[in-house]
């Protein structure tokens, strides 16, 4: 699938870091570089993975895009329908207002993304009321829908969260993140915590409600067997920054960062045939308070030369078989190709 | 879900027959536990909160139905009958001006139990109000309001009640409004430390993610969760708001003289002669101040076990 250039959330040097402090007076001591420079565009309309090792920052990168964690630098700019384009970074809490409707999120756990002391309707209904939905019927009305949307019961919004499984809270989740009609989802790890047999279910639904609505999800999860069914493209992270970013098939086979080639090795192949070497990866993944100098990988790395403890890695694109594919690596042995679309409209 | 269809080759066994009953039960909704009702049958499941709730319920209600228990006038000098020990006529005998003690101690349980549950509710609106948003929003309203009640804490409370007995004279109101004022810190800690802890919870997050306003997320979507450990601080601090003003009144800080309360009931026993020869002065009231007190912590204990969620059982 090709997207022409239907840009919806252009993302530029993005970081997130959180002060350490230590000590009596509590003075800064240090940052967690949580999120480290993220370039990444997101097409309208497409399911964008974004896998990594746990703690690689993926949590931190998708709340940062709802600015539910401010970001230290670097430009979020979400493009409206209209081409309208505005960096949400800039924006205090009343700005973002507007754009809180563009943009939801579904969360990872599904024991704490339900008030327990609420019904489903009182959960769901304040968001409504705070974006014109001035009648208790029609708030009624609209949650009930949403629940059918979800393959659950309208009665159900008169019940306590404690009431329902792990699988029907997460599609409450979704069906919440629905209510004020986004076009962006982000879903951080909507289905790792549920059975397998749930999660396809849960995944179905997901794509059976973007084709509805016309969503762009934002899928995080460290599962990379889920983005093959349903990611269009996955990007990579490692220690806070995207170090590829191509097709989800061609995340597979022709992938070209060596972390990734690590991260990939690690799943269990099915297939017996297909003998393919594991490569394990060496060492534990270094804090982010004190990144390597140089590629962030290096201490891992088994192709690492010289010029990787010195010198960071550019994110470049090139061209795999026609299609866009940006990878970060001093030894990949392709021709960059015309720079236009990362730099260009930085 | 509708019901289980079973492969025809395995016979139904009763333990089928039971599982769909459980499930269509599920389905319609009846196999909901009541949160509320969990937390009071472990309340009620407690013998000593029950003992509390018992004895509590009685010196209240005996205080509030005083005039339809005792005839007397809990302030009526009676010259004729000083210092009497119990008899029928006084069951806990009479004081220095005759005062009839039982009617006084029916009477002053009124005030008493007016000044520490008051208090207690007052601090605990104001911890709340200040604990609650600023535990929520974090930063330098959060750092202000603990400084603020840090001063607050670590200043002897004798000192400011002097301070203020002097400044604003002695009345009811000035003392419950010393308590309030020496008391909200320990119930703001506890509902900022709720508040910390809840914070990141997700629902919130998604909460946050909707832009509602800063007060509504505080004050309607979290506290009620954060609202289970403050009433227990506030039947405990009831006790020790109590136990505040008799030893305050008994050094004639507490609520004026002429208004009785158990705290000055005992302030007669300052007398070493009293103190000495007539214990009917001093004991009974000695004896319900420290049953009512029992029984609220006992109330609070029995409140904290139910409501902790870690021993849910
Ligand atoms: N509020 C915070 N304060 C300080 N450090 C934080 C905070 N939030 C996240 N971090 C740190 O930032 C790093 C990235 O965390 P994040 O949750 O984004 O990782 P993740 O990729 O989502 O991991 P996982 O797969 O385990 O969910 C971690 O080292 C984490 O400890
Ligand atoms: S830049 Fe060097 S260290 Fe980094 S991934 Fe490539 S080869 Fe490995
Ligand atoms: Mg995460």
């Amino acid at each position: 699938m090709e997207h022409n250039n239907d840009v919806i959330l252009r993302l530029r040097g993005v970081k997130a870091h959180f002060p350490v402090k230590a000590g009596v007076f509590k003075r800064t001591v240090g940052h967690v570089k949580a999120v480290d420079g993220v370039d990444l565009d997101v097409y309208r309309g497409e399911v964008l993975g974004l896998v990594g090792e746990s703690g690689c920052g993926k949590t931190t990168l998708g709340k940062t895009i709802l600015q539910l964690v401010r970001s230290t630098e670097g430009e979020i700019v979400y493009r409206s329908p209209q081409d309208k384009e505005t960096d949400l970074t800039r924006l205090d809490n009343e700005g973002l207002v507007p754009f809180r409707k563009r943009l939801q999120i579904v969360f990872q756990d599904p024991h704490s993304s339900l008030n327990p002391a609420f019904t489903i309707f009182g959960s769901l209904e304040d968001p409504l009321k705070k974006y014109g939905v001035k009648s208790r019927e029609e708030r009624r009305r609209i949650i009930g829908d949403l629940l059918e949307a979800v393959n659950m019961r309208r009665e159900y919004m008169d019940r306590y969260p404690h009431e329902f499984s792990g699988g029907q809270r997460q599609r409450i989740g979704i069906a919440r993140a629905l209510s004020i009609e986004p076009e962006l989802i982000v879903c951080d790890e909507a289905v790792s915590a549920l059975d397998v047999s749930i999660q396809a279910q849960v995944l179905q639904l997901l794509m059976k409600l973007k084709r509805e609505r016309n969503l762009t999800y934002i899928f995080i999860t460290h599962d990379l067997s889920v983005t093959e069914y349903i990611c269009d493209r996955v990007a990579v992270m490692y220690l806070g920054r995207v170090v590829e970013l191509c097709r989800s098939e061609d995340l597979f086979a022709k992938n070209l960062h060596p972390y990734t080639e690590a991260l990939l090795s690690a799943i269990p192949v099915a297939d017996l045939d297909k003998k393919s070497e594991r490569i394990v990866l060496q060492g534990d993944v270094p804090s982010p308070v004190n990144p390597p100098p140089g590629c962030p990988f290096h201490p891992r790395c088994r192709y690492a030369r010289d010029v990787c403890r010195t010198e960071v890695p550019r994110l470049k694109r090139y061209q795999v078989d026609g299609h866009d594919h940006y990878a970060s690596c001093h030894l990949i042995d392709l021709p960059e190709a015309a720079p236009e679309a990362v730099a260009a409209s930085a | 879900m509708a019901h289980q269809t079973y492969p025809t080759t395995r016979k139904r066994t009763r333990l089928d027959a039971q599982f769909d009953r459980i499930s269509a039960r599920e389905e319609a909704g009846e196999a909901r536990s009541k949160g509320g009702s969990r937390a009071f049958n472990k309340f009620l499941n407690n013998r000593l909160a029950v003992i509390g709730l018992i004895i509590f319920s009685v010196i209240v209600l005996t205080a509030i139905f005083a005039p339809l228990l005792t005839p007397y006038d809990p302030n009526r000098i009676d010259l004729r009958a000083m210092l009497q020990p119990p008899s029928w006529e006084h069951w806990f005998g009479t004081d220095r001006t005759g005062r009839d003690l039982f009617s006084r101690v029916l009477y002053g349980g009124r005030i008493s139990i007016l000044v520490g549950l008051g208090s207690a509710v007052l601090a605990a609106i104001v911890g709340i109000l200040i604990g609650v948003y600023t535990g929520y929003v974090g930063g330098w309203l959060d750092a202000l309001a603990m400084r603020v009640s840090e001063i607050f804490m670590s200043f002897p409370q004798i000192i400011l009640v002097l301070l203020l007995v002097s400044i604003l004279g002695q009345s009811l109101v000035n003392l419950m409004l010393i308590f309030t004022l020496t008391g909200w810190g320990g119930i703001y800690r506890m509902a900022r430390a709720r508040m910390l802890s809840i914070r990141e919870e997700e629902y919130v997050l998604a909460l946050r993610s909707f832009g509602l306003s800063r007060p509504l997320i505080a004050y309607k979507h979290m506290l009620p969760n954060a609202l289970g450990p403050i009433m227990v601080n506030i039947t405990l601090s009831t006790a020790a708001f109590i136990l505040q003003e008799a030893g305050l009144s008994f050094l004639g800080l507490g609520v004026p003289l002429s208004i009785p309360t158990w705290g000055n009931i005992l302030n007669v026993a300052q007398d070493l002669r009293v103190l000495q020869s007539n214990w009917w002065v001093w004991l009974p009231v000695g004896t319900v101040i420290s049953l009512f007190v029992l029984s609220v912590n006992f109330i609070g204990d029995g409140l904290r076990d139910a409501t902790d969620p870690s021993q849910q059982g």
